[in-house]
């Protein structure tokens, strides 16, 4: 019996994920051929490792498809509704910080806050006949965010990449986007509004709830969950 | 929960309530299970999104499942020309449950709406009083409110123009409106000063670019706005008293009279509202109804109810405060003459929802 693990298929979130369990003497490798997505854990009996995308990882997490999940806890939030019914973080692995921040035009001075957007998007209301768009891939949580804030007259427009470059281009008037350094912001002329950010994202250690736990995966769970010292 | 209760009793049941309303004058009518998004995401704001459900058709664009029927009522009632009418309807309505699913996600509405302007207390009274004696025996607690009394109360606030619509935008929104009524208080004297200082020092910086829609000129009316906000007096403490008193109010509905008729002593803006509301209470009276029995709350439908703009009410179990309120209404004439480019009526309306009454009734046995 075997417990999956699925882990980002490629790039630094791969191979951070390989090196933080290798500190911990749990030792992943991609096998086979380089394009060929298999992979093999050492150091422990009983963990099979799945790679996926990391943006599928949730969704596999919360099918109970695999016992084990590293992604950014931003997706788990934005992808499923009442996250923690069906998963709940084992660790915080310290890498792939993130905020979820919302910004605006430089040039709008007259805003800083989400009192000021709130305001705007009334006024840009009713001057365009158009709810104030903000361009974003988080949609649910960008709009749980702006609903506790009682922020109105806005709308989520999907953009899935470049999503700096929305507002120069017309299709947006503000963006909801992930940053570490914030360079790419300020290329494309727009500044942070000053609020907490709308989630602070980190790569995740998460275990499913919906998936098979018998007898035989609790106890590799709980040899993994000594070795990780967790 | 209780068990499942089964369909067909359910459909029995609304069958019924559809026929008590068809008694009253209601004339039976349909609406479309699909509706455009576009119409429901203006009137609510992106926040439908988590409680209704949008789907793609790939002419016709994003397409929601309808919510609830008022908005399709009203608005084919709004391209018919709008002369008075009542009309009863009963179906199906999806509603996102992701804050509670266990509630259900599709149930049936059964509802009675009075398009009628020619006296607005005995309209309400005729809906509120048909919805208690059709569930009398659930031991409900009535509770109603009036929204219309805060948009008075509002509107009569001694402040700007632009002050009193920000208010007013946000009714619904409680949490948003205090923090907005506390920055125009005199607590928020030195944070509206600071905005505006704000605002001077980003204009220090170096010029940036012109992206986006929204012009320069836009950016300018703004900051004119906020050195007047910055210059004007505070919405006095008083003022806000009287505005809190109102939206704390909790009392039975004769009490609740007195209590608003007193704050009309000081706030003399509500004073039509509060006479609206006594005729309202009085013509309820004519219809046989208690009126110590109902409970008068003045925030009731500020959070879940956008549309309505006057009376609201709702019947809610004493015994099950688990279950969703058995019924819910109001009056909207706002929405009437929002869909009704240019035209407009006054309404009042509610739905019931009939599994609800069949598992108090099975609870009660």
């Amino acid at each position: 019996m075997t417990i999956k693990i699925g882990v980002p298929s490629k790039g630094r979130l791969m191979q951070k994920t390989f090196d933080w369990f290798a500190q911990r003497n749990v030792f992943m490798e991609r096998t086979g051929q380089e394009r060929e997505y298999s992979g093999a854990v050492n150091g422990i009996e009983g963990v099979e490792l799945v790679l996926l995308s990391a943006s599928e990882i949730p969704r596999e997490l919360a099918a109970g498809r695999i016992h084990l999940g590293v992604t950014g806890s931003d997706l788990v939030r934005d992808k499923l509704a009442s996250w923690d019914d069906k998963l709940c973080e084992m660790a915080f692995m310290g890498f792939g910080h993130a905020d979820l921040i919302l910004a605006v035009p430089k040039l709008w001075v007259d805003v800083d806050t989400l009192d000021d957007l709130d305001a705007v998007a009334a006024a840009f209301r009713e001057k365009h006949g158009l709810r104030l768009r903000i361009a974003t891939k988080y949609h649910q949580l960008v709009r749980e965010f702006l609903r506790i804030h009682g922020v109105a007259d806005y709308q989520l427009v999907d953009s899935q990449g470049a999503t700096e470059g929305t507002v120069k281009n017309l299709t947006a008037e503000a963006i909801a986007d992930i940053t570490s350094t914030g360079e790419t912001l300020r290329a494309n002329h727009l500044k942070i509004l000053n609020c907490d950010p709308i989630h602070q994202s980190q790569a995740t250690l998460y275990k499913s709830r919906t998936a098979s736990w018998d007898d035989n995966s609790l106890h590799v769970l709980n040899t993994l969950k000594e070795q990780l010292k967790l | 929960m209780t068990q499942e209760i089964c369909k067909s009793s359910v459909l029995k049941e609304a069958a019924r309530i559809k026929e008590q309303f068809e008694a009253h004058g209601a004339i039976s009518v349909e609406a479309a299970t699909l509706l455009p998004a576009e119409m429901l995401l203006d009137l609510y704001g992106e926040d439908i999104r988590s409680r209704a459900y949008v789907t793609d058709d790939p002419v016709r664009g994003e397409i929601m499942l309808r919510p609830d029927f008022t908005v399709p009522v009203v608005k084919m009632h709004m391209d018919q020309g709008a002369a008075p009418a009542r009309y009863t309807y009963s179906g199906l309505v999806y509603r996102k449950q992701s804050a509670d699913p266990s509630r259900e996600n599709e149930f049936i509405q059964v509802g009675y709406e009075v398009f009628d302007g020619t006296n607005l207390a005995a309209a309400d009274a005729e809906v509120f009083s048909i919805f208690v004696k059709m569930l009398a025996g659930l031991n409900l607690r009535a509770a109603m409110g009036d929204i219309g009394i805060l948009v008075a109360a509002v509107k009569g606030l001694q402040t700007t123009e632009r002050r009193k619509n920000a208010l007013l935008r946000h009714i619904w929104r409680p949490r948003r409106f205090k923090a907005m009524l506390e920055r125009y208080s005199s607590k928020g004297e030195e944070a509206r000063k600071q905005r505006y200082l704000r605002t001077l020092a980003n204009q220090e910086e170096p010029k940036a670019p012109q992206i986006g829609l929204r012009s320069q000129a836009e950016i300018e009316t703004r900051i004119a706005a906020l050195k007047e906000d910055a210059q004007e007096k505070s919405i006095s403490d008083t003022e806000i008293e009287l505005l809190t008193d109102i939206l704390t109010l909790r009392e039975n509905l004769p009490n609740a009279v007195a209590v608003l008729r007193d704050i009309a002593v000081d706030l003399p803006a509500i004073s039509d509202a509060v006479e609206q509301l006594s005729k309202r209470a009085r013509a309820m009276q004519e219809q046989g109804i208690d009126l110590a029995m109902i409970d008068f709350e003045g925030s009731y439908g500020r959070t879940s109810m956008e549309y309505y703009d006057g009376f609201v009410f709702g019947f809610h179990s004493v015994d099950r405060s688990d279950l969703s309120p058995v019924a819910t209404g109001g009056r909207y004439d706002a929405l009437t003459s929002v869909l009704g480019q240019g035209s407009s009526i006054p309404a009042v309306g509610g739905v019931m929802r009939p599994d609800v009454v069949l598992r108090l009734q099975e609870a009660l046995q």
